[in-house]
């Protein structure tokens, strides 16, 4: 087994056993664990895919911002002693069969589908994504720092206590 | 399997990530946990964006699609975690079964 298809197995096994921790842990803070694991390998995938900026943004704005995020907000709204109410699941048997039948299908196709695939290549992306977002996605790039602004200033006027006057 | 690493592998990755995504948001009552999902789901289509980049389209676009589309998650759950937060200060629970009974 050559080394690349080893690394490959190792994430795609952090990132598929995490990501079924996700739905299927009785206690949310571990959910929250699974997720990290999920994460950690996808950016592993990343790096196979020789997507080094991507690989270091997921780490970063991922693992960094948004699992924190998260794990505030678990701290600050459930009841974790109480771990059977704080992720309770509904329509599990359902939820396998849709589980089974959509990965079933997107596998197939995965699998069988005739991709017309080139020799991939690999080279170091960060100076030609750099160029490309000031250059090819300038509009698409104002208009994400615009949508950061506006979620900074949306998320503290919802998040913030209202003090009522009487 | 096939004995070297291709297309196919990733995508197979890409495809369980969404479908345990789909499966958390579809199945939990935590309103933190549904977020979970969304976050697995939008991380499987990024392995795909990412991985027909490389072995499909060449150059970067896949790959600049799927920084937008992390900056677009990181917005979301943002957003998403401020109203949870906002909706438990008002009526203590996060349980969406609860949470739609605030129509009235």
């Amino acid at each position: 087994m050559p080394t690349s298809l080893a690394v490959f197995y190792l994430f795609a096994l952090a990132a598929v056993v995490g990501a079924a921790g996700v739905p299927m842990s009785k206690n949310i803070f571990w959910s929250a664990m699974a997720l990290l694991s999920a994460l950690v390998g996808v950016g592993g995938l990343y790096v196979l895919l020789s997507a080094d900026f991507l690989a270091v943004t997921q780490l970063l704005v991922y693992i960094g911002g948004v699992l924190v995020l998260i794990i505030f907000a678990v701290m600050l709204t459930s009841q974790i002693k109480e771990i059977e109410v704080s992720n309770q699941n509904v329509g599990l048997v359902s939820g396998a069969i849709l589980f089974a039948l959509t990965g079933t299908l997107l596998c197939f196709v995965a699998i069988w589908a005739p991709w017309k695939v080139v020799l991939p290549q690999s080279h170091e992306t960060t100076t030609d994504i750099g160029n490309g977002l000031l250059g090819t996605w300038l509009l698409p790039f104002e208009v994400a720092s615009v949508l950061l602004l506006a979620t900074l200033i949306g998320a503290i006027v919802v998040a913030r206590k209202e003090i009522k006057e009487d | 399997m096939m004995d070297h690493l291709s297309l196919s592998h990733f995508l197979v990755v890409g495809a369980l990530l969404f479908c345990f995504g789909l499966m958390t948001v579809l199945t939990r009552r935590n309103a933190v946990a549904m977020l979970m999902g969304i976050e697995l789901i939008l991380n499987g289509a990024n392995v795909n964006l990412v991985a027909f980049n490389h072995y499909v389209a060449g150059g970067l676009s896949g790959q600049i699609f799927a920084l937008f589309v992390i900056v677009l998650a990181a917005a979301e759950a943002a957003v998403g975690l401020a109203i949870i937060l906002a909706i438990y200060q008002m009526i203590r629970t996060i349980d969406t079964a609860n949470i739609a009974s605030m129509r009235q």
